[in-house]
């Protein structure tokens, strides 16, 4: 079962209609229990980096146990950002810090937050990203945007470079939104769901 | 490069997808997800319901059409039209709407959009604007109206958006009601005045006929997305051409799609 972990932080119904979609069976949960037991899990969400404090504590402590068992995690645009160090957006949270790096905002001489389909640029191989085309159109909504780090598998130009897709062993980022991306998006979270 | 957006609407009147001109004369043009589903699979980018009907009718929004629309849906899908609190907005974000537009019911309580943007963030709060020419040559400006175009604002369009910007809107939809259903081509001189008093992405409503009003909208008009219904739902203009267009323009857009 692919736990969707619940930390009230936007539209988590979304990731679970695309897993439906595809035919794999997945539940939304803010119960670490649940969590501890799930074959894979999925941090989605978007808005505030303040909105992942509710994942300290008891959630964040079945998520590590899971990352040492090697069960396959994704993080979804603020979900991927939580899995670096820390955001600018909010000082005082730490992130996991799975990924080395730090969340800033936008520079000025482009709008923010950076909102619709702009190009991957694969920069490494990638067990997530496998038969998604090169170069695809994937969309995305944000105001931050996490720097390009060795785990980067795939950037994004926008106001300079950033890290659209990271991976590590089983753990996988993504600052776009596959569920919201079409054929290309579909294709990544089949991949996650096959691993 | 971040492409420009089109962006297929459904106005929906009693559980259809409908069409009017300068906000009335009602057309039936079908079945809002299948409409939805037909333009995702063409080459639309988003997708926006709007309940049109909603706010005069008093009543809140049609959950049902927005479950059913959003269920197959994988590409951004934004709902307006009766949301007047942050329950209201919960219940269409719970339906599958990922993004939704205030308008309305924000320029009656402006701290309306702050409290949807804390809980759900800005990229998720749309505010939406109709707007309209007061005078024209070098003394033009745009007012405002509420109620799907019924009611005067007294507001002027450029300093509501920029508030809305501060208060935390993600985006703002900005229709011409001038425009609206006239198929003349947008207004390029509003969308260009808002998309440089602010700076978050403008989606530029109301007028869209022919291909070349979306290259002018773009070059011109400087807006990051366009908007236009029933162009699109009766095939009077296919999104695949108009995108073959756009990138014969020089215009970035997301192909193949």
């Amino acid at each position: 079962m692919i736990a969707i972990v619940d930390y009230q932080a936007g539209n988590l119904a979304s990731v679970q209609k695309a897993f439906y979609h595809l035919g794999f069976e997945s539940v939304i949960t803010a119960d670490p229990e649940m969590i501890v037991r799930a074959s894979k899990i999925v941090i989605p969400g978007v808005g505030h980096f303040d909105a992942t404090a509710a994942l300290s504590g008891s959630l964040q402590q079945a998520i590590v146990s899971a990352i040492h068992r090697q069960i396959p995690l994704l993080g979804i645009c603020l979900g991927m950002q939580w899995m670096f160090e820390s955001s600018q957006e909010a000082p005082s949270l730490r992130g996991l810090g799975l990924f080395g790096g730090v969340c800033e905002k936008f520079p000025t001489k482009v709008k923010s937050p950076h909102v619709g389909w702009n190009q991957l640029q694969a920069c490494a191989s990638s067990r997530l990203l496998r038969q998604v085309p090169e170069n695809c159109f994937v969309y995305f909504t944000h105001s931050y945007r996490v720097p390009v780090v060795d785990a980067t598998v795939a950037g994004c130009e926008y106001g300079g470079n950033f890290s659209a897709a990271v991976e590590r062993e089983n753990c996988f980022g993504v600052q776009f939104h596959p569920e919201k991306s079409g054929n290309p998006g579909l294709q990544l979270l089949r991949n996650f769901c096959e691993l | 490069m971040l492409t420009k957006r089109i962006i297929a609407c459904l106005d929906v009147h009693a559980e259809r997808v409908v069409k009017g001109v300068q906000f009335s004369d009602l057309q039936d043009t079908g079945d809002p997800a299948e409409l939805a589903l037909s333009h995702g699979r063409a080459g639309a980018d988003e997708v926006v319901l709007l309940d049109i009907s909603a706010t005069y009718e008093n009543r809140s929004t049609l959950l049902n059409v927005v479950r059913r629309t959003a269920r197959e849906l994988f590409i951004p899908f934004t709902v307006g039209g009766g949301i007047r609190s942050l329950d209201d907005a919960a219940a269409v974000f719970d339906a599958g709407a990922d993004k939704i537009t205030v308008n309305s019911a924000a320029l009656a309580d402006p701290a309306l959009i702050t409290r949807i943007a804390q809980r759900y963030g800005s990229q998720a709060a749309i505010v939406a604007i109709d707007a309209f020419r007061i005078g024209n040559g070098q003394a033009t400006s745009f007012g405002v109206r509420a109620t799907g175009g019924r009611h005067l604002t007294g507001r002027d369009a450029l300093e509501w958006a920029a508030e809305a910007e501060l208060r935390g809107a993600g985006e703002i939809l900005l229709t011409s009601i001038d425009r609206d259903g006239t198929r003349v081509g947008f207004d390029c001189e509003l969308t260009r005045a808002a998309s440089c008093a602010i700076n978050i992405p403008v989606i530029a409503s109301g007028g869209a006929g022919a291909a070349e009003h979306f290259v002018d909208v773009f070059q011109t008009g400087h807006a990051d997305a366009a908007l236009a219904a029933s162009i699109f739902h009766l095939g009077v203009t296919p999104i695949g051409a108009l995108k073959q267009e756009l990138l014969t323009a020089g215009i970035p857009v997301r192909w193949p799609c």
